[in-house]
């Protein structure tokens, strides 16, 4: 029987088809070789990501997602591939042993963390599907310190919730730390080797510098003589 | 048979629960481990690191889903998506730092193959 259109789980469908872009863009980005394509397929992953935080009810961290990983810190990767993509180190190999190996220990860790993800029985339950308001209210007054979200559910009655005030303050001065940090790293050294121009400038003075220059070492000689000192 | 009452798998095929986030946020996590042991490339290194962050984030926001969870089950609530946005923002704070000292090493060392970075190798 083909199911009609209303009886398809569309959060299902697209939980799967989220999950499948987000794991095979992950699984290309460690086996491409090539720097560029490895940028791509991480933009394929993240942004499916921000799918799957949208599907989950968390719909101001995939924009936020969207907008900082996918709009800043990819774009910020993706400069620095054209800055260091030489031709010898666009793709550097990784040699058959070491790829083995990473294989052998990735299974063996996935293995483990899946297992420890199933063994819980309360995770294992399907979800409520119950809608809450947008998140972006809530997080926003907590984030000045103010909570306007619904308590949990079985919580003691006079439960006491914090804001996140301080974390936000750490945040913010670490953001600014980090920016003046990143400028004095990267900022522009000064050349040990001449430019081309200043190069050309000292071989030949023109006749106005040389002719300013000869009035100043006369000058010179004048005030030595005045002042009866040698210069 | 046994297989599956050691690991329920079958629960995966049923619909959508946290521990089908569990799953592609272990899927994020291996691979960006991987990654951050097998490139050679600096910038795919970084590449690793960004996606181990992410995977922990998938974590963070299936159990702070009250749309995932079973009723009566306690979610994170808002903590969970707090601690995503927070681990978004020093992501890319890591990124900035990690990217300028890629471009020192270049510019240093004319190459941003870590294995030539052995400076301070005794």
């Amino acid at each position: 029987m083909i199911p009609t259109l209303a009886a398809i789980d569309w959060h299902a469908v697209f939980f799967l088809l989220f999950a499948a872009v987000a794991c095979g863009g992950a699984i290309a980005v460690v086996a491409a070789d090539n720097v560029v394509r490895m940028a791509l397929y991480l933009v394929l992953s993240l942004g499916a990501t921000a799918g799957l935080f949208f599907l989950a009810g968390a719909e101001f961290v995939g924009a936020m997602q969207l907008m900082i990983y996918v709009g800043g810190t990819l774009v910020l990767l993706v400069f620095g591939v054209m800055l260091t993509a030489q031709a010898p180190f666009v793709s550097i190999k990784t040699t058959a042993g070491d790829r083995a190996l990473a294989t052998i220990v990735g299974l063996g860790l996935f293995g483990l963390l899946v297992t420890a993800g199933l063994s819980v029985e309360a995770w294992r339950q399907p979800g409520s599907h119950r809608l809450t308001e947008p998140a972006a209210t809530p997080i926003g007054m907590a984030l000045v310190g103010v909570r306007v979200d619904a308590p949990p559910a079985n919580a003691p009655a006079a439960a006491v919730r914090s804001g996140y005030l301080l974390p936000f303050e750490i945040v913010s001065v670490h953001l600014l730390v980090v920016l003046v940090g990143a400028a004095y790293l990267a900022r522009a050294k000064r050349r040990k080797t001449p430019r081309a121009i200043e190069v050309a400038a000292s071989a030949e003075p023109p006749t106005a510098v040389a002719e300013h220059a000869a009035i100043g070492r006369s000058a010179g000689r004048a005030a030595s003589v005045l002042t009866g000192g040698s210069v | 048979m046994t297989g599956l009452t050691v690991l329920p798998l079958a629960t995966l095929v049923g619909p959508v629960s946290v521990a089908h986030y569990l799953v592609v946020g272990a899927v994020l996590f291996v691979a960006g481990v991987a990654c951050m042991a097998v490139k050679r490339n600096a910038l795919g290194v970084l590449m690793g690191i960004e996606l181990v962050l992410n995977g922990a984030n998938v974590n963070f926001v299936a159990f702070a889903s009250p749309y995932l969870q079973a009723d009566g089950a306690r979610s994170l609530g808002l903590d969970g998506q707090i601690i995503a946005l927070f681990v978004i923002l020093l992501a890319a704070a890591e990124a900035a730092v990690a990217l300028a000292i890629t471009l020192n090493f270049y510019n240093n060392h004319a190459t941003v193959d870590v294995d030539r970075a052995d400076d301070l190798k005794g």
